[in-house]
């Protein structure tokens, strides 16, 4: 009987120790990818970098300028068609559909979609625009980016209005204001700050997309800024420098791949303090 | 907008308020008033929301269309020839499929452990401090973008596989078979690797919320018994929670079978299917995203598009499998933000 203690008791602290050093194991490639990114990238990162288009293999010098302004458009162009869109489709299900079939239905299928590779939307509207059309665009890119943010932004706006109490729809409405009025400028006034982080996540995830643009945005080597063009992208970029045989190249994906993170790190940063201050506590 | 500060005044002092709509709204709703600005309101979001219904349907309707040559040309056998050879027009998923599957076997073989570890961390044993900075970890860790994943693993992870981990495989493991021939640094094994540290994130956030949903007078029931902390784990909080388990590692296995740009650039792309570890592989993902814009020839893409159609496909039914688990399991959970 004795014994059987030695053996939960050491069970338990080997488990304990386990579960210790797994989070260690986890937390140490993000630390040596975070530390490298840094190491590499900082020395490669100088004025050029911004506002530089490429230059020829061989030449040194030359940045990513197009790359970044190139992103900025498709992204620009992607929040412009998938915020809406998401925003809309989340207000129908906490809104309009509660506990209806349809939305039942509807909010599965955003679940699912959002499991869906990238890959698989970069396909499917290279074969609707890019065949169709006959050439790469940025707006092809910026439709399969799209695509891809509905229903991550679906999804967290529909949790979000849900989190506003019905006393305070009822409020507006004991008002005499119609629904159209109050879903706007009280349902999602209120839930708003959860709604913008929602709208950040989906931005930060597909900022980093590469393989949906492979085949819609394709790339472009120089300023472009025509919407039915192809057009540079930071992470196409750094996807062909990455494989690239050439080390100046190689430094210009580490620089790319800097800016890219912390583009990213900033805004999911600023949005967890933004959502936790602004958001409605409380009943819910 | 003078109707924001009662707004607020409401919110904080009726707590019994959320609950379904009462008969007053439905009473002022009918009210006339607005009728038709509130009918056409509701629709538009009605159109919108059905539009995900339509992305779905548009996305499998245009993959079939555009692999309609392929389908008529090699039927089902597409799935199970090894074929691969674009100037005769020969064409077979088997290789891909095989790297797919096994890249994908060996990441969750790796991070299914260490995600439990890590969520059992942060749930049971965690000090309160270190909780949020450790999740946020974790989270960052999962907005990483693929290509910066694949960047690390070729300037790290590779030269760290040919030089260092592979050898000593080689030496001690060799005999298996699984770690045998030339050793690249590129293959397989360096996929999965990159690929388990990619959808740790996601099953370690999930499962944690899954634990956490696991009531407290369930611990508290089993510690009164005079169960160790370990043993509270396992019959309090795993046993209970294991459905809900199953279907993070599932979304985690729908993440990494549709994975493409980190794999790409480390799985050495080379239609194999080799026993070794170290052999380049091919998978479905980075098979369409290496060949499809230099693919000539109507049969070469509409062979890509049948290989992209299957992975929508079997993503679909994976992800809806888990979620499906997930939710049993989460459902009266409060909700939280991605």
């Amino acid at each position: 009987m004795k014994m059987y203690g030695v053996y939960r008791a050491s069970m338990n602290y080997l488990v304990t120790g386990l579960a210790v050093l797994s989070t260690i194991v986890v937390i140490a490639p993000l630390v040596a990818i975070l530390v490298y990114l840094v190491y590499k990238g900082a020395s490669s990162l100088n004025l050029a970098f911004f506002t530089h288009i490429p230059r020829p293999v061989g030449e040194d010098g030359g940045g990513m300028a197009n790359s970044i302004l190139g992103s900025g458009v498709v992204l620009a162009l992607a929040s412009s068609l998938g915020v809406p869109v998401g925003i809309a489709a989340g207000v129908y299900l906490a809104e309009f559909g509660r506990g209806r079939m349809l939305a039942n239905a509807i909010r599965f299928t955003a679940d699912v979609l959002n499991g869906v590779p990238s890959i698989v939307m970069g396909i499917a509207i290279y074969s609707l625009v890019v065949m169709q059309q006959k050439h790469f665009s940025a707006f092809a890119g910026g439709l399969a980016l799209a695509i891809m943010m509905v229903p991550t932004i679906t999804r967290t706006t529909e949790e979000m209005l849900a989190t506003v109490p019905f006393a305070v729809r009822e409020a507006a409405l004991g008002l005499g204001v119609p629904k159209w009025r109050t879903v706007i400028s009280v349902s999602l006034r209120t839930a708003s700050p959860g709604i913008i982080t929602g709208c950040m996540l989906a931005f930060a995830r597909v900022a980093g997309e590469t393989a949906p643009l492979l085949f819609t945005a394709l790339g472009n080597e120089f300023w472009s800024f025509k919407l039915n063009e192809p057009i540079a992208a930071l992470p196409l970029q750094i996807y062909k420098y990455a494989t690239s045989p050439y080390d100046e190249w190689h430094r210009l994906a580490w620089a790319g791949s800097l800016v890219l993170i912390v583009l990213i790190m900033v805004s999911v940063t600023l949005v967890r303090i933004f959502a936790n201050r602004g958001a409605l506590k409380g009943n819910s | 907008m003078p109707i924001s500060v009662p707004v607020t005044v409401v919110a904080s002092t009726a707590p019994e308020s959320s609950g379904p709509p009462s008969v007053v709204r439905e009473f002022l709703r009918a009210r006339g008033s607005g009728k038709l600005a509130d009918a056409v309101f509701s629709s538009v979001m009605l159109v919108c929301a059905l539009s995900i219904f339509a992305i779905v349907l548009f996305i499998a309707s245009i993959l079939i269309l555009r692999s309609h040559l392929s389908l008529v040309q090699f039927g089902w056998k597409f799935f199970s020839r090894q074929a691969w050879d674009p100037v005769q027009g020969d064409f077979g998923a088997l290789p891909f499929i095989f790297g797919t599957l096994a890249t994908s076997f060996l990441a969750l073989l790796m991070a299914v452990p260490l995600a439990l570890g890590v969520a059992i961390f942060l749930t049971e044993l965690c000090p309160k401090a270190l909780r949020a900075p450790i999740s946020f970890l974790t989270e960052i860790l999962a907005a990483i973008p693929s290509v910066v994943y694949g960047l690390w693993a070729v300037f790290v992870l590779v030269p760290l596989m040919r030089d260092s981990i592979g050898p000593v495989l080689y030496k001690y493991l060799g005999w298996t078979g699984f770690f045998e021939g030339s050793n690249f640094g590129v293959g397989l094994l360096t996929a999965s690797i990159i690929l388990a540290i990619m959808v740790l994130p996601i099953i370690s956030s999930l499962t944690r919320d899954i634990m956490t949903a696991v009531p407290n007078s369930q611990r508290e029931a089993v510690l009164a018994l005079g169960a160790t902390r370990w043993e509270m784990i396992r019959t309090g909080v795993l046993r209970n929670s294991r459905i809900g388990i199953v279907g993070a590692v599932m979304l985690g296995l729908g993440r990494a079978l549709g994975e493409t740009m980190a794999v790409t650039m480390v799985i050495g792309n080379h239609p194999d299917i080799s026993k070794s570890l170290f052999a380049p592989g091919y998978t479905l993902a980075s098979v369409i995203a290496n060949e499809f814009t230099e693919a000539t020839g109507d049969l070469y893409i509409s062979a890509l598009i049948e290989i992209g159609l299957a992975l929508f496909l079997v993503t679909i039914v994976v992800n809806a499998i888990a979620r499906l688990l997930v939710w049993a399991v989460t459902r009266n959970a409060p909700a939280r933000v991605a």
